[in-house]
């Protein structure tokens, strides 16, 4: 039986992962290789980097260390940030990304989709939005957040899907951060929106939460989060043996 | 030598990489002598089978695989790769595969419950059919990394394991010295590893 997917996401800026990482078993941590390896060691499903370098040299970095780990990590490699033309794509694909992931790219040039689904295929092509309630309505947001771009959240999903985005990673502003569960609301609307898979991002603060996530929505393919995974708030063995006690599917 | 035939379908960075993690000597090539001195070959493959059936047509290098497989070098498919060591596809059409295994590619859609989406993204268990040098390391249960909406079917033959998706979807297969995954052995962490190994040290048929 296909299983529900645990996905950690390191931001990494200027070749380091942001924040750096502490581990009782490994210590401080910033290398991006080092603690890829260790989550695929963990029971990592698939990775996320996001590339939230700025400068020319920081994206160079950053196509170095992608290479290194997918040389030294075998599971599946999603690479975001500041993805805006199929070069983008070309230049971390040839790296080692398996998938890639466009967010404000995408809301910038609504043709990026589909031009890059044509040449590497849907399955590489993930959808990543942003998503906050503004007066009752799910508007997508851009820039990291920053801008409201108007655009109503389920229509934008449904019409990046139907170009050809492969998988959607739907992070709600509302719940990031907060620790208090993922937002059902909005994913139980982009899981009826969409046929391809959904990964649930934003909210995560414990390992109920996951587990309310899958229970309550089978239609959400995988969750993702970052600190709680940094931190060791939430350690992947216990939240994946908690699924199978609670009879999610999961790989152990 | 493993030779990884490259006919300018995907991306061969994680299938080179994970030669190398296991220590075995692979070349990334579309060199048909290269292939024909190579002692084993892996035919990779992603995207659309008509695409890649004529990529690897025009080459000329579908001859090369065919050839080495008469001659009883072990030969690896892995997805789209392994898709056309059969007879023919039905994806968009009726396309002509290598004929190396008997069976057809058949759209996963319309075959499986509508809840379940297409394609198949993610790790699946495998349900052993029959014992195979390649899956000398592999046990029941062991999880490998799918991403795929077509798959094989009336292949008994070569059968050697499944996932449950729906229903039974062809995962592994090989008769004598021609192998298939349908899921990435490159994706699916150490049982990945271990089947390429296995496949490594597969003697072929002399």
């Amino acid at each position: 039986m296909i299983t529900k997917r645990i996905i950690p996401c390191l931001d990494v800026k200027d070749g380091r992962v942001v924040k750096g990482v502490n581990f009782q078993n490994l210590g401080d941590v910033d290398s991006p290789v080092k603690l890829a390896k260790y989550y695929s060691d963990c029971g990592a499903d698939e990775l996320v980097f996001y590339d939230i370098t700025a400068s020319a040299e920081g994206r160079a970095l950053f196509t170095d260390i992608l290479t290194e780990t997918a040389r030294t990590v075998f599971i599946p490699l999603t690479v975001g940030g500041g993805i805006n033309t199929t070069d983008d794509f070309d230049r971390v694909l040839k790296c080692g990304a398996d998938k890639v992931s466009v967010n404000s790219g995408a809301i910038r040039d609504p043709s990026l989709v589909g031009k890059a689904a044509r040449l590497y295929g849907d399955q590489c092509v993930v959808l990543s939005v942003d998503v906050k309630r503004v007066d009752g309505v799910f508007r997508i947001f851009a820039k990291g957040g920053r801008e409201n771009t108007g655009l109503e959240a389920i229509e934008w999903v449904r019409r990046c899907v139907g170009e050809g985005a492969g998988e959607v990673v739907v992070n709600s502003m509302d719940t990031d951060g907060v620790k208090q569960g993922f937002d059902l609301e909005l994913l139980e609307k982009v899981c009826s929106a969409v046929k391809v898979p959904v990964i649930a991002s934003g909210g995560a603060g414990k390992i109920e939460d996951f587990i309310t996530l899958f229970k309550t929505l089978p239609g959400v393919d995988a969750g993702l989060a970052a600190s709680i995974f940094h931190f060791g708030e939430v350690r992947i063995a216990d939240l994946k043996q908690e699924m199978r006690r609670n009879g999610i599917s999961a790989r152990i | 030598m493993t030779a990884i035939i490259d006919y300018g379908v995907g991306n061969l960075f994680s299938l080179r990489s994970s030669f190398a993690a296991i220590g075995e000597d692979a070349e990334v090539t579309a060199d048909p002598e290269r292939i024909r001195s190579a002692d084993r070959v892996i035919l990779p493959g992603v995207g659309a089978f008509e695409d890649a059936a004529r990529k690897l047509r025009e080459s000329g290098l579908d001859e090369v695989v065919r050839e080495e497989a008469a001659k009883g070098k072990p030969l690896l498919g892995i997805c789209l790769g392994m898709q056309m060591l059969f007879e023919r596809s039905y994806e968009y059409g009726e396309h002509p595969g290598l004929g190396l295994l008997k069976g057809v590619i058949r759209p996963m859609a319309g075959r499986i419950p509508e809840n379940l989406k297409i394609p198949q993204m993610g790790w699946n268990d495998l349900k052993i059919k029959k014992e195979s040098p390649l899956l000398k390391y592999t046990r029941e249960g062991d999880y490998v990394y799918f991403v795929h909406s077509f798959s094989a079917v009336e292949c008994e033959e070569s059968l050697l394991a499944t996932v449950e998706y729906g229903e039974e979807i062809t995962a592994c297969v090989g008769k004598d010295n021609v192998f298939g995954c349908q899921f990435h052995p490159e994706k699916s962490s150490n049982t990945g590893l271990q089947i390429l190994r296995a496949f490594c040290e597969t003697e072929g048929i002399a």
